[in-house]
Order: structure tokens, then C-alpha cells, then sequence
């Protein structure tokens, strides 16, 4: 597996590699976690918004004083009322040359620009009193004319949505590597296709919630937030509140959910923090499930042309793509709306050999709720469009779809690498990763089974799909833009008295397991039992600095900090044990809890031993000796700007000719994130996340009328995926570790959403093309099915 | 869609999900029900399993002053043989409804339509009175009783009358059900010997409201075949009917999916257009016409 | 008739009486007046199933009932069943499984799959994935979900076997 020394990490009582189950997840199972809803404080009061019922419209008055008067009502404010308390902002990067957006309040002041967009609040004694005075809220609008598509938008004429910005366009990037007009005149067969990917949004379990509480006394403010990136949140407040960097707290307890949809700043949360300001009292704002869907990030929403050119024998020459995107009507802050398109164009066709590769992206803004990161940044879009490319090629030239990938994937001596648009891979396993998908599926035998059920009528289609994954960012991707936001992190470890450990760490839990995943680290190089490391995470206060949990980075950046800060401790651990044995400290060792002879490991004193000496009776030491029982160390990427992952997808499925309807039979993952910590939290991400990817390929969609209102902004209406229609999946995992670091772990977040979507289309294409059909709109319901194969 | 009145408030948006102030009534017999309706009228609303009508009120697209909880009338609960009929206190609930060997006996389209309908957490609540009051379109529950010919009771201080299911459903979410009427029971005509029942549907995910669906019931006196989640209200088709009057055979089947035309102008929704329903109700009805063959 | 009602139930074996607005919804109930917040409000429109919960035994959603509705009833939460040891194997096997994430619909889907449990037998996987089909699950791909419902279905059965 690692060709590299037996570390602390291989010993025989490691914890890494091994599936332990979480021990933060007992407390979950009993209904005993904390959400912000769940936490209760004296005074406390409560939020609601009045948002706009257009997509675009003048405010040309608000009436807030029957509101006002309404019993337990508060206080309700406007844009007005806010405007000394909180600074606008604008969600550009300045790497992102020519980016450009609009100044962002907290609520919107004389025009609202998406519907959904807040624009009063109330604060009230409880929620439902804050509704009723929502009623009494009386608004005069001027209905401006929307802006919903981003064609339009862009269109030669179209009408600015904000003057100062002189047009629509947000962001435009272009690439052109090699020699793509050559090689598209030399082709023997050329496939285009345009591929569309409807917006969708997070829908996290958990809403949007924070409870701001701000003790007028002391001029503090204490944030309770359901957010990945607590130290990000924190910088927010001090860049836009009078507050100083003293006076903030932010904490992040149980998170129920958030796939990147928590991590941005959002105009009614800034609007919270403003209300817990102005009335000195503790506030809260819970979004509901029909605001989610018109005030949370949305996410996708791109139209790409694309074009392949493939010689006879089965080489990619070349790939060309068009990428135009909406994103609302301003770019999210701080990570910006244009990461989505940015990341389309370097990843397309990265894991194939062709050097030839042209890009255009066009980023809009138009009059729907802004758009963001959303659980793999990108990658769905970018492995679709490539992976469709590559069956249709395969079709054209009449090859195996997998011996065409074969031929073309990267291979796996090849790096490091770099692709036509620069990415840098390190260390790659696309070819073993396929021969072991191939295996794994069987895929002969589904072949064989595919063309005996087509002989009686049956159409079942299988589909592949390669991909790369972006993991552990350096500061490349967002510090060097502006933006507050950490590629570093740091983790703290402290022996206690009694001999068990604590751990506070900068990366952040959101039930992937990073809790799990940080004692495991710990608790094997420190040589003590899982369950004697209590991990502490999610609190400005308590744990060290770092950007939190995002990007899957959690264990390659966290884990790695942990690792050191292990290390650190242990050798701390041993010079002060063997001050107290009159022993080397390279002779011994810590295992099971003791510190023992490292040749013959003999037992010679307990943890609990080295811990009351070091703090209870420094008397008993050798002069000089200053015991450190904690230890403190950070890592941030440095040796790649991104840890890159890779894997294949693969899907089975059968499709009701007569209905469109499609039954997913089976998918299977095979995935290298480097090192695992714990091929049980691995699993389960990767499940997580192809589920996430099998909503958008064939459930989930906005759907927009033509004066952009949302038609279908509830749960019952907008199609998540539930159990009854998504398939068993099975995962297995090559391990390539990740140089540079002593882990070697990369991440595995973002993997199963990047790939699922293009292996369910191709699988779905393949199901069709003996019928001459195929589709390319995602989702793909239904009726679009039902229309390419001209049954409507 | 769970509630059809959302998209119809773009003038407000207030995104609301908590209920809006109201008196409550937990009533103990029909004669206060009576009463509290006679008295209220229009103001008032039945609460029978409230898995439409709470995510409405959460949503306050309905802000009744006063709610009437029928739940502690034990006399409105209930499935019986009564003659040729099948009595369904109108309380019932679906899980109820779908676990008794009465049903599943004397009307089996019943029987086969219940585990359609949402998840076994909601059919534990809602009633099979409250589903025919609330005449959702796209229910399944409607369209059984009208292929069934079956009667609803109605009731109300001014009296009881019988009101046959063709003559319940009027328009979308409209019935003849007047404001200060209850429905107390259905009586379904028991299913004769030699009957045969076919209950399809397709819904995106499992129990959801259906895209299309189709419940069929042959007996000696004809076929009848009525429709749900494309029109405003169940449909019976009576043109697909006729062409299969003679028998069902393939040739017979294309003929009444191309007279389908006849009975059916879909209109779109959310998950489909029109053209996409009348496809798929071509399709439900050849796979049903075909079971009813086999059966 | 009034805009606010007295009950009396019981909730986890122990009697409660309160004074409730009449539009409260037991989920907000259980929540904010009684401190019981293992029970989950996720979209208050029914759909979501984190709000499930056991009433007279039956599950049913908590965001479509009023509190006023429940006088004289039983009520059944996480709370109840975890501290009564009725479902220590269901979440034991959630545990093993890692059937959970952020936990934030898991009392939902354990009060839900209690009641499948309930049933006796072992269902198949598509059986399983059809009773939890209205309970929605973002973080899981759902899979381990259904192996800890499986295992103890399995488990249970096993154990009543002659
Ligand atoms: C997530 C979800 C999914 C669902 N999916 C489906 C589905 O697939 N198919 C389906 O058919 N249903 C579905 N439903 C709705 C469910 O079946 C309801 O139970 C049913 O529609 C209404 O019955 P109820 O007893 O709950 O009525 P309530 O919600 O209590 O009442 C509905 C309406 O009927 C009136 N009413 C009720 N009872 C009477 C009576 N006896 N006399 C006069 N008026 C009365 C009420 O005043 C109200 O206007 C779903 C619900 C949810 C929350
Ligand atoms: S909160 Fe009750 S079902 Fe979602
Ligand atoms: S564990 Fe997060 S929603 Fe299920």
C-alpha cells in the first residue's frame, strides 16, 4: 500500500484504517444533539423576514407601524434602520481578474432583486407572533421587469440589473491550450452535444439558523450558528460590525447538515446580528423550509456546449466547451459565485491525456436567488459534460465505452501531471481505479445480461463515469483573493492529569466524523485509547485558528495538524517521562495508555502517572525540567495549490420505455483518497454524496416561471432523493497515499457528488441507444425522457 | 403538490410555517359539530386527520377562526358490511382502511390504492373522508370511490342526505359538500363475485401525489375506468370504456388508448405537461386493460 | 371554544398537564414547553418526517398535530424510547453501521423503523427502503440506514426463533 516507513500511523494498535464507530454519534442517536434551536437563552427573542414576492421590484414604501404595534412584536426594522449598524459588502476575489458585483445589505434598501430577497424583519417574542406581524407589514412595490434567464441577461441590449456594474456579465474566463482547431480538422469523428444542469439548492435538514446574543454591558457578541467555518463567520462580523476582535464569539455546535449551503454570508443572518446589536437582547432566527428555498444558495444552473474530437483508433484529440451560468443577481460573500464555472472550465476533460482543450465561461447575473458553492463546486458539471463526451465518442467510433476510457485516462506512471487548463495532479490511479470498477461490477457479465433482457423487451443501460475531485485547498484558492478565509489549520492536544487527552481543533464537524476521524489520529500516536480522546471543535474561543470544515479538507489539512500536534505531545510526553525514570526518552514508548520500554515494551508508568507529575508535583521532578503537556501545531498545504482525488462511478439501471421512468438498480464507487482514517466514515460520505449526485440527475430542479417566481419552493414539491428510489452502493477504495504530508490523506467529501450525476446519464444514454435516442438536461425526468424518444 | 394554493400568492410572500391564531373546538358529537358549523359557517373548518389541512393553516393559506376537531367522535370510525354495502365511517384512517380483511375482501381497488398514499407515519392520521373532502385532484382515494359508485353521507343540522360520488366532485378542490355539512360514511357497493380490480399509478418518488393514475373496475355491469392526476377532478373515462365494452383484446386496448383522447385534456403541473399525460394515461391504461385480461 | 386549550397526556410514562395555545403544533410543544427537543421541526409541512413520534403507538408527524388536539393522549419521543431501552439494539446497530451523520433526521428515522420493527419478520431491503420512504436522510446515502434496519430485523428475528 505506502511505500514510505512504518510510522506511528502503521503500528499494530493504530486506529487509522480501521472502522471505529463515532463516539459523538450516541448522543445524536438519542436525540440528544444541539442544534441552534434546540439552545434556549434568558430574554430570548425571535426573527422573521418579509420577503420580496418579486423577482424584481422597486420598494417604494414600507409601513411598519401596525406591524409594530402588534402584541409581543419588538421591533421591526428596514434597510433604514440598519444602515449605521452594518456595512455593505461585495462578493468578488480579486484573483478572479475583471470579476465585478453590487453592494450586498442586509436587507435590501430601494430595490429587491430576487424573490425571496428580505427585506423587513421582526423581532418578537416567539416566531409565530413574529409571522402574524409579517401581515401587518404594508409594502408598496413597483414591479421592475425580471431578468430570470441568463441568456437574456447577457443578451446585446439587456438592461443592467444594477446601473453602476454598466451590464449583467459577472465573470468571463477563457482557455485555449494546444492545437484544438487542428485537431478538430484532423478528427475522424467530432461529438457535440449541449448538456444543461437545472439550478438547484441544499436543502440542509437543518435550516439556516443563528442566535446571536449580544450582552450590551460588555459589548459582546456570542454567535450561535449553524456554519462550517466559524473563524470565517467571526472575521465577517469584524469587517462589518462596530465590534471588536476581543468581542466576538462565534460557536458551532451540532450542524444538521450543510454541504456548503452554511458557509456563506447570508442578508438575513447579517440582519440578525444587527437586531441582537440594536435591542441589547439575544436573537433568533430559525429560516423555515419555504424560505430556505428562495433565501439559501442555489446552486448549478449551467448550459454547456461541448465538443470532443476522437481519432478512429480511440484517442481523445480534443475537447471544447462553452459554460454560460446565472447566478443571481449578486456573487455570493466572500467565496464569490464564479468558483462554480471557474472550476468547470480547469476540470473538464482533466483526467483524459488530450492536451487540446479550448474553455469559454460567461457568468450571469439575472433576477433569482444568488448562487454558490454547493457540495462539489463544479465537478458534477465538469465530470458529466466530459464523461457524456467520451460515451458519444465511443458510440461514434463504435468502441467500448470503458476500452475508450482505457486509452485515454491518464496513466497511472504518467505523473505528476499537468492538464491543458494547469492543473496540477500529484499522484493519480484512474487506470487501476477502472480495472478494479470493471472487476467489481463485473461488467462483462452486465454487458451479457444487458443484451439477453434486451432480446424480451428490457432496457437496462450501464454507465460510466471517471472524475477527479478537489481536495485540501492551499490559500490560493481564496486567501489570495481577499477573502477571510483560512487554508491553514491547527489543532491543540493536552495530556491530562488523569491520562487521557484533549483535543481542540479548528476544522469542524458536521456528522461526517472529523471528531471521529481526529481522536483516531490521536489516539494512535499517542498510543491511548480512542475513547480516552475527548475532541473539542466548532468555537472561535476554544480551539486553535483554521477555515473549518469545507472543500474536503477535513482530514487532509485537519487530520494533518492533528497528527503533528500528536507528535509534538508524545515527544513532550517522553522527555518529561524520562526525567521521571532516569531513562532516555528515545528508549520508550507510549502504548495502551502507558509509557512503556520501547525494546521490550514492559510496562513502567501509567499516563495518569507522567500527568499528576507534570502538574501536581513539579516537586518530584529533576530541577529545570518545565513539563509541556500540550502542544499546538498547524499545517497548511503548501507542495500543490489543490490535493486532487480520483475514482469512477458506475451505474446500472432499467428504463421503462413506455413511462420514462428509470429504476436505479445498483451504483458502485471505486475511490483513492489517499490514506483512510476510517473506511466506515469513508463509506458513508461517499454514499452520502452519490445520493446528493442521483437528486440532481433525476429529481432535483427550480423551476422557474417566466416572471421568476419559484413554482415548486416546498419540500413536497421540490423532489429531493429518498430511500425508496435510490440503489444499494457499493464503494471500494484504492489508497494512493498524498506526498508532502505524513498522513497522506486527501479528501473524500465531494467524490460521490461529482461523479454520480454523469454515470446515471450515461447509463440512462446507454439504455436508450439502441432506441436512437439520448438525453442531456438534467434532471432528467420523465417527460424529457419521454420526449427524446419521440413518444410525445 | 401538497397544497394548491401556492402559487397563487406572488403578492405576498410571507414564508411563513406556524399556524395562524384560531379557536379550537375538540368536539364529542356530530350535533356539536353541527352547532359549532351552523354557527360559524364558513369561518369554521373540520379537522379530521389534518395531513392537508395543517400544512395549509402552517402555511396560512386557510385562516379559519375556528377549528373543529371531529378525531373524538368515535361514531364516524369504522368499516362494516352493511348489506351490499360496505360501510367507511368517514374517520377512518388509511392505515386502517388498508389493514382490514373487509376491504381487501369486498373492495379490493381500495385495498390496492392505499399503500399509494404518502407514508405509513401520514396514513396513520389521515382519513378517508378527509381525503374525499379535500378532493385533491391527483388523490387516489377520489378516484376509487367514483369508479365504485360509491355514495358519501353527508350530514348536518339541517339533515343527512346521499350524495353518490359522481355528483361529489365538482371542480378542482370543489365539492358539493355545503360549509356546514360533515361527511359521516361511505357506502361502497360491495364487489360482487367475478370482479376484478386494478389499481396503477406513477408518482416520481414512493407516495407521492400521483403523475397519473388509474383505477379500473370490471364487473358484470361494465368497466369502468377512472382517472386521477389529470384533470381538476377524477376522471371516469368513458369513451376508453366503450371501445373495450365487447371484451378486452390488444386490438381493443389500442382503440380505447387512442379514444383516451376523448376522455382526457390534462392540464400540466409541476412534474408534466399535458401531452405527457395523456401519454402516460395511454400507458397506465394498456398495463391496466391487460391485468384485467390476465385476472 | 378557545384560542387557548388544557390538556392533560402523558409523554414518556409521565403525566403532563399545560395550558397551550391552540395553534401550537406538538412539535413546537414538545420543543419549547417541555424541553424535549429530540423531536425535529425540518419543513413543518409534513414532508420531511424528523418531527415522527410515537401517539397512542402509532407513529404519526408532529408538525400535523396541535398540542390542543392531545389531551388524554400518550406520546412517545427519542427521549421516551431511548431511556426505556425498546430500540438500544435499533440504535446500537446504528452506531455499527455509521447509519447516522449530522443526526438530525435519525429520531425521526428510529421512531419511524421502530414501528417496522414492531411488524416482526424480516423485510426485504426494498420493503425497508419503502417504509422510510417518507423520511428524508441529506447526509447518508441512505444505504447504511437500511443495513442497521436489516441487522435488526435480523437480530430480533433471530432471537424470537424457537
Ligand atoms: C407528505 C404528504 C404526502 C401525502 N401524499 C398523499 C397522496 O399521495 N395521496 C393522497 O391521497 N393524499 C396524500 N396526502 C394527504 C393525506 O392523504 C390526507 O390525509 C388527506 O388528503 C386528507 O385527509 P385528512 O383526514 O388528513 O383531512 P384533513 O387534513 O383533516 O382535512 C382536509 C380537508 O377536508 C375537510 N374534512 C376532513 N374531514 C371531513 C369530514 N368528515 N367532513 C367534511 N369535511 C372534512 C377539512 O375541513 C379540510 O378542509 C399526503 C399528505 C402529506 C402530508
Ligand atoms: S417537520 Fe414534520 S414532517 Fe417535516
Ligand atoms: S444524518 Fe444528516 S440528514 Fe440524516
Amino acid at each position: 500500500m505506502s511505500e514510505r516507513p512504518l510510522s506511528f500511523l502503521d503500528r499494530p494498535n493504530s486506529y487509522i484504517g480501521k472502522s471505529v464507530p463515532r463516539p459523538n454519534a450516541q448522543r445524536l442517536l438519542q436525540g440528544r444533539g444541539v442544534f441552534v434551536d434546540d439552545i434556549r437563552l434568558p430574554r430570548l427573542l425571535h426573527a422573521a423576514f418579509l420577503r420580496s414576492p418579486y423577482a424584481h421590484a422597486r420598494i417604494k414604501h414600507i409601513d411598519t407601524a401596525a406591524a409594530s404595534r402588534r402584541p409581543g412584536v419588538v421591533r421591526v426594522v428596514t434597510a433604514a434602520d440598519l444602515a449605521g449598524l452594518c456595512t455593505p459588502w461585495v462578493g468578488v476575489l480579486t484573483h478572479l481578474k475583471g470579476m465585478k458585483s453590487a453592494p450586498q445589505h442586509p436587507l435590501a434598501r430601494d430595490r429587491a432583486c430576487w424573490q425571496g430577497e428580505p427585506v423587513a424583519a421582526v423581532a418578537a417574542e416567539s416566531r409565530a407572533e413574529a409571522e402574524d406581524a409579517l401581515a401587518e407589514i404594508a409594502v408598496e412595490w413597483e414591479e421592475l421587469p425580471p431578468l430570470a434567464s441568463a441568456e437574456a441577461a447577457l443578451a446585446p441590449g439587456a438592461r443592467a440589473i444594477h446601473d453602476t456594474l454598466g451590464d449583467n456579465l459577472a465573470f468571463a474566463r477563457a482557455v485555449d491550450a494546444g492545437a484544438v482547431d487542428d485537431a478538430f480538422a484532423r478528427a475522424d469523428a467530432v461529438v457535440a452535444e449541449t448538456f444543461t444542469f437545472a439550478r438547484h439548492t441544499g436543502v440542509c435538514p437543518e435550516p439556516r439558523s443563528i442566535l446571536a446574543e449580544f450582552d450590551p454591558g460588555d459589548r459582546r457578541l456570542t454567535l450561535y450558528c449553524s456554519s462550517q467555518a466559524p473563524h470565517m463567520m467571526k472575521e465577517i462580523v469584524l469587517r462589518h460590525f462596530p465590534l471588536a476582535e476581543t468581542d466576538v464569539r462565534v460557536v458551532c455546535r451540532d450542524v444538521g447538515g450543510s454541504y456548503g449551503v452554511k458557509i456563506h454570508v447570508y442578508p438575513d443572518e447579517m440582519a440578525v446580528i444587527a437586531l441582537a446589536l440594536l435591542l441589547g437582547r439575544p436573537v433568533k432566527f430559525v429560516a423555515d423550509r419555504l424560505e430556505s428555498f428562495v433565501s439559501d444558495i442555489h446552486a448549478r444552473e449551467h448550459r454547456v456546449a461541448a465538443r470532443m474530437a476522437v481519432s478512429r483508433t480511440g484517442e481523445i484529440l480534443a475537447i471544447a466547451i462553452d459554460d454560460l451560468t446565472g447566478i443571481g443577481p449578486y456573487s455570493t460573500y466572500p467565496r464569490s459565485s464564479a468558483v462554480e464555472g471557474n472550476q468547470i472550465v480547469g476540470l473538464t476533460g482533466s483526467w483524459y491525456r488530450s492536451a487540446n482543450y479550448r474553455a469559454r465561461l460567461r457568468v450571469a447575473f439575472q433576477t433569482k436567488p444568488p448562487m454558490s458553492q454547493y457540495r462539489a463546486v463544479g465537478h458534477p458539471i465538469a465530470c458529466a459534460v466530459t464523461e457524456g463526451l467520451v460515451d458519444l465518442a465511443a458510440r461514434a467510433i463504435a468502441m467500448d465505452p470503458a476500452e475508450l476510457r482505457r486509452r485515454n485516462l491518464i496513466a497511472d506512471e504518467a505523473y505528476p501531471w499537468k492538464s491543458p487548463a494547469g492543473l496540477l495532479f500529484e499522484k493519480l490511479s484512474h487506470q487501476r481505479a477502472l480495472e478494479r470498477m470493471l472487476e467489481l461490477m463485473d461488467y462483462e457479465g452486465l454487458r451479457r445480461e444487458q443484451r439477453d433482457l434486451r432480446a424480451k423487451g428490457i432496457h437496462r443501460g450501464i454507465g460510466l463515469a471517471s472524475f477527479v475531485e478537489i481536495t485540501n485547498p492551499g490559500p490560493a484558492f481564496y486567501g489570495v483573493g481577499g477573502a477571510p478565509i483560512s487554508a491553514q489549520d491547527g489543532c491543540s492536544v493536552r495530556l491530562e492529569p488523569g491520562g487521557s487527552v484533549t483535543c481542540a481543533i479548528s476544522v469542524t464537524e458536521q456528522g461526517q466524523g472529523t471528531e471521529t476521524m481526529v481522536a483516531q489520529i490521536v489516539a494512535s500516536v499517542l498510543g491511548v485509547a480512542l475513547a480516552r480522546v475527548r475532541v473539542v471543535t466548532g468555537d472561535t474561543e476554544r480551539t486553535p485558528y483554521g477555515g473549518g470544515t469545507w472543500a474536503s479538507r477535513g482530514t487532509g489539512i485537519g487530520g494533518e495538524a492533528a497528527l503533528q500536534a500528536a507528535k509534538a505531545l508524545r515527544a513532550n510526553i517522553l522527555d518529561l517521562a524520562g526525567a521521571m525514570l532516569q531513562a532516555a526518552p528515545g528508549d520508550l514508548d507510549i502504548a495502551e495508555g502507558w509509557i512503556v520500554d520501547a525494546e521490550t515494551g514492559a510496562r513502567r508508568i501509567g499516563l495518569e502517572e507522567v500527568g499528576r507529575a507534570g502538574y501536581f508535583r513539579g516537586d518530584t521532578l529533576p530541577p529545570l525540567t518545565q513539563p509541556e503537556l500540550m502542544a499546538t501545531r498547524h499545517h497548511q498545504p503548501r507542495d500543490y495549490p489543490f490535493a486532487f482525488t480520483n475514482g469512477v462511478q458506475a451505474s446500472w439501471l432499467e428504463l421503462d420505455i413506455e413511462t420514462g421512468f428509470v429504476r436505479l438498480l445498483k451504483h458502485w464507487v471505486v475511490e483513492d483518497c489517499g490514506r483512510m482514517v476510517s473506511p466506515l466514515l469513508v463509506d458513508e460520505q461517499i454514499r452520502g454524496g452519490v445520493v446528493q449526485g442521483l437528486g440532481a440527475a433525476l429529481f432535483e430542479e427550480c423551476l422557474y416561471d417566466a416572471a421568476g417566481q419559484l413554482r415548486n419552493g416546498t419540500l413536497a414539491d421540490y423532489l429531493v432523493p429518498m430511500a425508496a428510489e435510490m440503489p444499494d452502493i457499493e464503494v471500494a477504495h484504492l489508497e494512493t497515499p498524498l506526498a508532502g504530508t505524513e498522513l497522506g490523506a486527501k479528501g473524500i467529501g465531494e467524490a460521490g457528488t461529482a461523479g454520480a450525476p454523469a454515470a446515471v446519464m450515461n447509463a440512462i444514454n446507454d439504455a436508450l441507444a439502441p432506441l436512437g435516442a439520448r438525453v442531456s438536461e438534467q434532471p432528467i425526468t420523465p417527460a424529457r425522457i419521454l420526449r427524446a424518444l419521440g413518444r410525445l | 403538490m401538497l397544497t394548491p394554493a401556492r402559487e397563487t400568492r406572488r403578492a405576498r410572500w410571507e414564508d411563513v410555517l406556524k399556524a395562524p391564531s384560531f379557536a379550537y373546538l375538540r368536539a364529542s358529537s356530530l350535533a356539536q359539530v353541527f352547532d359549532a358549523l351552523a354557527e360559524h359557517g364558513e369561518d369554521a373548518r373540520i379537522l379530521a386527520g389534518g395531513q392537508s389541512l395543517v400544512p395549509a393553516l402552517n402555511m396560512r393559506l386557510s385562516e379559519p377562526r375556528l377549528l373543529i376537531d371531529i378525531n373524538p367522535i368515535a361514531a364516524l370510525t369504522g368499516i362494516e358490511r352493511r348489506g351490499g354495502m360496505l360501510r367507511i365511517g368517514a374517520l377512518t384512517r388509511h392505515s386502517e382502511v388498508g389493514a382490514s380483511p373487509l376491504v381487501a375482501r369486498l373492495a379490493p381497488l381500495i385495498h390496492q390504492a392505499i399503500p399509494h398514499i404518502a407514508h405509513p407515519a401520514i396514513r396513520n392520521r389521515g382519513t378517508f373522508g378527509g381525503s374525499l373532502a379535500q378532493a385533491d385532484p391527483a388523490a387516489e382515494l377520489p378516484a376509487c370511490v367514483l369508479a365504485l359508485d360509491a355514495v358519501l353521507h353527508l350530514a348536518s343540522r339541517r339533515g343527512e342526505r346521499a350524495v353518490s360520488a359522481r355528483d361529489f366532485f365538482r371542480a378542482l378542490y370543489e365539492t358539493a359538500l355545503a360549509p356546514d355539512e360533515v361527511i359521516t360514511a361511505i357506502d361502497v357497493p360491495v364487489a360482487p363475485q367475478g370482479t376484478r380490480s386494478v389499481f396503477v399509478e406513477l408518482a416520481r418518488r414512493r407516495g407521492d401525489y400521483a403523475l397519473v393514475g388509474l383505477a379500473a373496475e370490471a364487473r358484470e355491469v361494465g368497466l369502468r375506468l377512472v382517472f386521477f392526476g389529470v384533470g381538476n377532478k377524477p376522471v371516469e373515462a368513458g369513451a376508453a370504456s366503450a371501445a373495450l365494452a365487447a371484451g378486452i383484446t390488444a386490438e381493443r386496448i389500442a382503440a380505447a388508448q387512442a379514444a383516451l383522447a376523448r376522455d382526457l385534456d390534462p392540464p400540466g403541473d409541476l412534474q408534466a405537461d399535458g401531452a405527457t399525460k395523456l401519454h402516460l394515461a395511454r400507458v397506465l391504461l394498456g398495463r391496466a386493460a391487460r391485468a384485467l385480461m390476465a385476472a | 371554544m378557545s384560542e387557548s386549550v388544557d390538556i392533560r397526556l402523558t409523554v414518556n410514562g409521565q403525566a403532563v398537564a399545560r395550558r397551550v395555545a391552540a395553534r401550537q403544533s406538538l412539535v413546537d410543544f414538545l420543543r419549547e414547553e417541555l424541553g424535549l427537543t429530540g423531536t425535529r421541526a425540518g419543513c413543518e409541512h409534513g414532508v420531511c418526517g424528523a418531527c415522527t413520534l410515537r401517539l397512542d403507538g402509532a407513529i404519526v408527524r408532529a408538525c400535523l398535530l396541535f398540542a390542543a388536539q392531545l389531551d388524554g393522549a400518550s406520546i412517545e419521543t427519542i427521549e421516551g424510547l431511548s431511556r426505556s431501552g425498546e430500540i438500544a439494539d435499533l440504535q446500537a446497530a446504528f452506531h455499527q453501521h455509521n447509519a447516522l451523520q449530522c443526526g438530525f433526521c435519525t429520531a425521526g428515522i428510529l421512531v419511524a423503523a421502530a414501528a417496522l420493527l414492531r411488524r416482526g419478520g424480516v423485510p426485504s431491503r426494498a420493503e425497508i427502503r419503502d417504509f422510510l420512504s417518507g423520511n428524508y436522510c441529506r447526509c447518508t446515502g441512505y444505504h447504511a440506514i437500511i443495513d442497521a434496519v436489516e441487522a435488526t430485523c435480523r437480530a430480533r428475528a433471530g432471537k424470537s426463533a424457537p
